[in-house]
């Protein structure tokens, strides 16, 4: 009842102020649109791995840059592409090298394919046959034609969601504050997890559409690819926000005024983007890619990336799924005990 | 309740931010159905003491009880209405919006709520707004719609800080008789003021001054205790300039 009362209140505030209505639903379409115009490619060191008779690349493949794994047989290989170990494996198919891609990646896909011709340019003249050299070409995830913005759109969709969400979250949560609101709810019989209840329905209400909307723009209308179910993208888009708007509306008990919140920004949304996977971590120091394991858009990219790029279901993004109502519930309550600040009981 | 027990009582209560203590040994009772004004220059402590009663603050020392419970808790919420020194409105709605929201929080329902913001809204005379966008009401329109909130769920202990600052003398007149006839339907009203003629219409009055209760009696005993003829004089009387 009570709970029904914010959630309502939140929803006619929005109703009043359209300017933030088309902040949450427009910009972020925005700007995702503008990066999937702009967004070009950059240099990249393939991670190769080679098995049986294939080892004759090893060195001429080395010399054009890359990091070149030997795998016993097949199947190693294999389990290490799909980890995500390489970027591709080069096996012997009769006298023949065949390459699969693991393809989630189009500037690994470039540059693992470039570095290949060239290797295969040097070792023409030992090679038997002459022309057979010319590799077949396949894909574990992901196709030939993949552009950089369909691996930049899952982590994206992420991390604009979870920036306008963050803000706007916690912005009104602030206000709430600073113009007094707060003081006048805590002085009727409202429980304190009643309003951060409130908070998390009003505002969940809103983003269920702009979950929705986002989705289906990147998909439909960007054409980003997409290769798994649209209701999995849905549903992380979601719970990304939850956990966005918890966090904002937390966070905002830290801050004094609209601008300080605007400082959580450099301090929480940009490193988060940062480790999120949106470059490659594995060049960065143990230490920090272990922070990215308590983000929540870590989580969020990393099952979105799974869904649109690799087509994967629920067994690969359960624990994605999980962690990220965890982190939402653990705002929830620690925002539940930062009201504590202001009534006690 | 029964007769007889006060409704307020503030026992030795100390409050301190810091190290600075804001209210030192306030001792005072407040009965059933009487209008109780405290009075005191700005930055005297009175939102302080009125915010220990709302049970949103606590004592760093003393006891506060309201309606016999001890405070803070929880439940007797529902028996005050608080307006705050400060209008807490959400802007952005209409006034309809902010009663209905506030309504929904007291547990007020379907008919009833009409009814009650009907009636609240015509005693504020704020009728004709009702569906107006806060932030285009004026100053006085705001206090005033704030203590209708106040009022909406019929409390039998109103809490008002400086409810009538920024409305002119004839709806203050208007709103003190509504709140002389809650005081005979049994309410009884705490408010906090620094205006002179209003402290006159209390049945009883404390007077505070950094923190400390000068006095506290109806405004004839404190006219006679200071042997002066108004309750600026008596309060300059208590206050600097100690004879
Ligand atoms: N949260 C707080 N932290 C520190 N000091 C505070 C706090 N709240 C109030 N004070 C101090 O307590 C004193 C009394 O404040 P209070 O708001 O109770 O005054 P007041 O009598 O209501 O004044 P006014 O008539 O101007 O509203 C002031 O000196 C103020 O600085
Ligand atoms: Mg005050």
């Amino acid at each position: 009842m009570r709970i029904r009362a914010i959630t309502l209140r939140i929803l006619q505030q929005f109703i009043h102020d359209r300017r933030t209505m088309a902040l949450m639903f427009i910009a972020p379409l925005l700007v995702l649109s503008l990066m999937s115009l702009v967004f070009g490619s950059d240099a990249y060191e393939p991670r190769i791995g080679v098995s049986g008779g294939a080892a004759v690349f090893s060195s001429a493949l080395e010399a054009e840059q890359a990091e070149v794994t030997s795998y016993a047989d097949e199947a190693s290989g294999q389990a290490a592409l799909k980890a995500g170990a390489i970027d591709a494996l080069l096996t012997m198919k009769g006298d023949a090298p065949a390459i699969v891609l693991e393809g989630s990646n189009p500037a690994a896909n470039r540059t693992v394919i470039m570095a290949l011709q060239e290797a295969a340019q040097s070792l023409r003249p030992q090679a038997p046959g002459g022309g057979q050299l010319q590799p077949q070409i396949s894909y574990l995830y992901g196709a030939e034609d993949m552009k950089t913005i369909d691996r930049f759109g899952p982590i994206m969709i992420g991390v604009f969601v979870f920036f306008f969400v963050f803000l706007i979250a916690g912005v009104s949560f602030l206000r709430e504050r600073t113009t007094g609101t707060l003081e006048r709810l805590l002085s009727t019989p409202l429980k304190r997890w009643e309003i951060v209840t409130g908070y998390v329905c009003g505002f969940g209400i809103f983003t269920v559409f702009q979950a929705l909307l986002i989705s289906w723009f990147s998909i439909q209308v960007l054409g980003i690819m997409m290769t798994g179910s649209f209701g999995y993208v849905l549903l992380m888009t979601l719970l990304l926000s939850m956990s966005a708007l918890t966090l904002g509306t937390l966070l905002s008990a830290f801050a004094a005024n609209e601008l300080q919140m605007i400082q959580f920004i450099p301090l929480v949304i940009v490193p988060q983007i940062f480790l999120s996977g949106l470059f490659p971590l594995d060049t960065l120091p143990l230490w920090l890619q272990r922070i990215g394991l308590v983000t929540p858009m870590y989580y969020g990219s990393e099952a979105l990336m799974d869904i649109m790029v690799r087509g994967r279901g629920w067994s690969d993004i359960a624990g994605d799924v999980f962690m990220l109502i965890g982190f939402s519930l653990l705002f929830m309550l620690l925002n539940v005990l930062a009201l504590r600040k202001h009534r006690r009981m | 309740m029964d007769e007889g027990k006060p409704v307020i009582a503030v026992t030795h209560v100390n409050r301190a931010f810091g190290d600075k203590t804001v209210l030192k040994d306030i001792t005072l009772q407040v009965n059933q159905a009487e209008t109780f004004g405290i009075l005191g220059p700005s930055g005297s402590g009175k939102t302080t003491l009125v915010k220990l009663l709302t049970g949103i603050d606590e004592v760093t020392s003393g006891e506060v009880t309201v309606l016999g419970v001890r405070m803070p808790k929880l439940a007797m919420l529902q028996q005050i209405g608080y307006m705050a020194q400060s209008d807490a409105l959400y802007t952005e709605l209409s006034a309809k919006e902010n009663l209905e929201f506030f309504a929904a929080l007291y547990g007020l329902k379907g008919g009833n709520r009409t009814r009650r913001i009907g009636d609240v809204m015509e005693l504020v005379n704020l009728q004709e707004h009702l569906r107006k966008r806060v932030d285009q009401y004026s100053g006085g329109m705001k206090r005033r719609l704030s203590l209708a909130i106040a009022l909406l769920h019929e409390p039998p202990l109103l809490l008002l800080d400086e409810p009538t600052v920024g409305i002119d003398p004839v709806l203050r007149q208007s709103i003190w008789k509504e709140l002389k006839a809650l005081n005979r339907k049994g309410t009884t009203i705490v408010l906090t003021t620094h205006v002179m003629d209003e402290a006159e219409k209390c049945d009883r009055l404390a007077m505070i001054r950094d923190g400390v209760l000068l006095a506290a009696d109806t405004p004839a005993g404190l006219l006679q205790a200071t042997g002066t003829a108004s309750i600026e004089e008596a309060f300059l009387c208590y206050g600097g300039v100690r004879r």
